[in-house]
């Protein structure tokens, strides 16, 4: 019997792709599609990497499949923009190798700054999209996608969504197949995206839609489920699930491709059923198309919305037919498991919001409170350093996306001129600065701008769990390498003025952002201290507070450190689980009232 | 049997995805199909966290919705209370006796609320497990999560030669024996307040 594991859906993602004789792995890390890389890592036979960015791992797949083996590269959702410029190429030239391009979609945006829904770019790319609907699926959707990428030679888009990748569900593992490398073949007319020729290709990717169109309805992964015919929905990935729990005798048209889309057989499923609904996450891309074609009697975003993640109780409460047809023919349902009714609901509690904050021990919260305390506004960037944005420390005041800080900051210089940033600097993580912010690094050199930098240096990717990069010395593969200095790179642009500074040297970092915040020139600052969570990082001594010497002055208390309560009598006490003694409030106290001790 | 809904919620950093991989295991262990669904990336950091475990014969969708849940196990009192709501009508709660202050009440932009064991016992079902009292107790505080399961498995139907066997192969291998001695301090003392 094949072994059976519970896999992650980034899991069995890396699995499919390992199974299907996948050679070259690149990626970014991004939330939720990190875990994808992490996991191919792990087979000997795969090249895994942590590219720059997610344009820079598209090309080195598309390098890897014109060498002929099947390549993947994988990335959030707003990772396939940064990637666009060459997937949309890639149509154009086809493949080699098998290639396929892993898209994590975030409904409900649990860790992203956009809800964007990858199959629109991938509909505006032709790139076909498959989207699987569990573990054990996603494992044989990416086996399936190199097969389909091969045949009609175009890149293949699998796409997920954090739900699917998120959660863990039984797979089946199976050997992985060996592939040839393809030989190779010059073959400008194909490779050589000049118009001349990229002309000519424009016409095989209008010719290659049609036919795999035309394919799409008797594709093994389009499944049309006939039970109850008065109610019928189309729909595919997760929502696939919510349908079946919430009414599991209704008839479902199970799209495994949802580009592009099987039209025969929608038409067919469409004229069997009485009623008709389609449920699909974020865009109506399922359904403009259908009601294109005239099936006017489709039911899709009048009911269901195009913010969030769905639900089995979306169905409950908004199909009609749920309570009347669904409910009670549910009862001898003994096959799949359906939750409970949901007639006896409490309320929601009323309770205060717990949103995410640095950890106990951040070396962000430290530096932010030195911003704080001299009211500087930072133009902020993608990382854990964002949460600077919210109360106490408040010194964020922008974030758009990997490597904004430092163009927006430029944009604000040009914009009103040198007196009006004086008060602002750019916050960016290494990774992100390693990502893109260099770019915008560059462009202030080269337009002659004045303003500061601050390299909020962890020396790791740390809202994604950890992650190496270019300039940490280690591979994904685990290799040790050369770290790029980051200090150096930023002198070799040009800039005169670049301090590295402990990220818990208070009067250190004050008096750096006073002086080069009045500076006419570029200036980088780099505040250096490992994320408390990186492996290997240890805390051997604790603060404790003295509560006799204590003045009540709250000061201990305004960089929100978490392991710090505030007593009913003014005093404060630290959770000594969750300190990591990194000795910030212990600075602040004017009155020695809190000490560092070893643990 | 049909599919039987966990909900295992606390802070960020509080051990809630070990504890669903011991859960998770264990259900594969004993044959059942089994979904696990968990949250990654930013809201980890110190925020509200949940994640849910369904196992049965065939489970659908992997999460769990409202007043669905069989066994809700909180690492924080508060948690529990934002989370109630999940409960089936004869649903159990487990309830980790510990109190940690979310940002809001820290800045002073909300109060933490009064009397929540009073108002879960009012509602549903509620096991109070002095889990972290008990975990100090054992010389590993950061084992109160495993000390909690315990506590709850008395209401997820498995033999507890199961569970140990599961930790044991879940669990880092340098922390088996105090994870295993963990959910003995749940489970045989029954700290049922």
């Amino acid at each position: 019997m094949a072994e059976k594991m519970i896999l992650l859906g980034n899991e069995a993602i890396a699995r499919g792709a390992y199974e299907a004789g996948v050679k070259v792995s690149a990626a970014y890390p991004g939330t939720p599609s990190t875990e994808i890389s992490e996991a191919i890592a792990k087979y000997k036979e795969v090249y895994a990497e942590w590219s720059p960015n997610e344009k820079v791992a598209a090309e080195v797949a598309i390098g890897a499949s014109m060498a002929g083996v099947r390549s993947m590269c994988s990335m959030k959702h707003v990772g396939v923009n940064v990637a666009a410029d060459p997937l949309f190429t890639a149509a154009y030239a086809g493949v080699g190798g098998g290639m396929v391009v892993v898209a994590a979609d975030d409904p409900g945006m649990y860790s992203s700054q956009n809800e964007q829904d990858s199959r629109m770019v991938a509909r505006s790319a032709m790139i076909p999209v498959l989207e699987p609907s569990d573990s054990s699926e996603a494992k044989e959707f990416m086996k399936f996608a190199f097969d389909l990428s091969e045949k009609y030679d175009t890149p293949v888009m699998v796409r997920s969504t954090t739900r699917l990748s998120h959660s863990q569900g039984i797979v089946e593992l199976e050997e992985r197949t060996e592939k040839e490398p393809f030989p190779y073949e010059r073959n400008t007319e194909k490779y050589v995206m000049m118009p001349a020729n990229a002309i000519k290709r424009h016409l095989v990717v209008e010719q290659r839609m049609k036919n795999l169109a035309a394919d799409a309805d008797t594709l093994p992964l389009n499944r049309a489920e006939y039970r109850d015919l008065s109610v019928g929905f189309i729909t595919s990935g997760i929502p696939y699930q919510y349908v079946r729990e919430a009414m599991p005798k209704a008839s479902v048209l199970k799209l495994g491709m949802v580009h592009p889309l099987p039209r025969k057989l929608i038409e067919e499923f469409a004229a069997k059923v009485e009623r008709l609904y389609i449920f699909e996450e974020l865009e109506p891309v399922i359904e403009e198309q259908v009601k294109s074609w005239g099936i006017l009697k489709a039911v899709g975003k009048e009911l269901f919305t195009v913010q969030g993640e769905y639900s089995a109780n979306m169905i409950r409460q908004r199909v009609p037919e749920c309570g009347k047809r669904g409910q009670p023919e549910v009862s001898g349902e003994t096959a799949r498991g359906r939750q409970g009714d949901s007639t006896a609901l409490l309320a929601p509690a009323k309770v205060p919001a717990r949103p995410p904050i640095l950890c106990p021990g951040c070396p962000h919260r430290s530096v932010y409170s030195v911003l704080n305390r001299l009211k500087l506004h930072a133009a902020g960037d993608i990382g854990c350093y964002t949460l600077g944005a919210v109360p106490p420390l408040s010194v964020v005041d922008t974030t758009i996306c990997m490597g904004s800080s430092i163009s927006t900051l430029h944009g604000m210089e040009k914009a009103r001129g040198k007196e009006y940033i004086r008060n602002w600097v750019a916050v960016i993580g290494d990774s992100t600065f390693m990502h893109t912010g260099i770019n915008s690094l560059m462009n202030m050199v080269y337009n002659q701008s004045c303003g500061t930098v601050v390299i909020l240096d962890n020396s790791t990717t740390g809202m994604t769990g950890h992650q190496d990069h270019a300039a940490t010395g280690r591979t994904l593969m685990g290799e040790v390498v050369p770290a790029i200095n980051i200090t150096k790179l930023c002198r070799s642009l040009g800039i005169e003025h670049v301090y590295e500074i402990s990220a818990f040297d208070l009067e250190g970092l004050e008096e750096a952002f006073r002086r080069e915040t009045h500076r006419d020139a570029v200036s980088v600052i780099i505040t250096k201290a490992p994320c408390v969570l990186l492996k290997g990082v240890s805390f051997p001594d604790k603060c404790v507070p003295i509560s006799e010497k204590c003045k009540k002055c709250g000061a201990c208390l305004r960089p929100g450190c978490p392991a710090l309560t505030k007593n009913e009598d003014g005093t404060v006490s630290i959770d000594e689980t969750m300190c990591n003694g990194c000795g910030l409030c212990m600075k602040l106290c004017r009155f020695d009232a809190i000490e560092v001790q070893p643990r | 049997m049909g599919v039987k809904n966990i909900m295992i919620v606390g802070v960020g950093g509080q051990g809630t995805l070990l504890t669903s991989r011991i859960l998770g295991n264990l259900a594969i262990h004993a044959g059942f199909d089994v979904k696990l669904s968990e949250v990654h990336g930013m809201a980890q950091r110190g925020g509200s966290v949940v994640t849910f475990v369904r196992y049965g014969e065939e489970v659908a969708e992997p999460i769990v919705e409202e007043g669905c849940a069989d066994v809700l196990i909180a690492f924080e009192r508060l948690e529990a209370l934002r989370y109630l709501h999940f409960l089936k009508k004869d649903g159990v709660v487990i309830v980790n006796d510990w109190r940690i202050d979310p940002i809001t009440v820290v800045t002073g932009a909300a109060q933490y609320p009064e009397n929540i064991l009073d108002t879960l016992q009012a509602s549903r079902k509620t096991i109070v497990v002095e889990a972290t009292e008990k975990a100090k107790e054992l010389g590993a505080p950061r084992a109160f999560n495993v000390v909690v399961l315990g506590a709850a498995a008395r209401y997820m139907g498995f033999a507890k030669e199961d569970w140990l066997h599961v930790i044991e192969v879940t669990v880092p291998p340098k922390t088996v024996e105090v994870n295993k001695r963990a959910f003995e301090a749940g489970f045989i003392k029954d700290p049922v307040k």
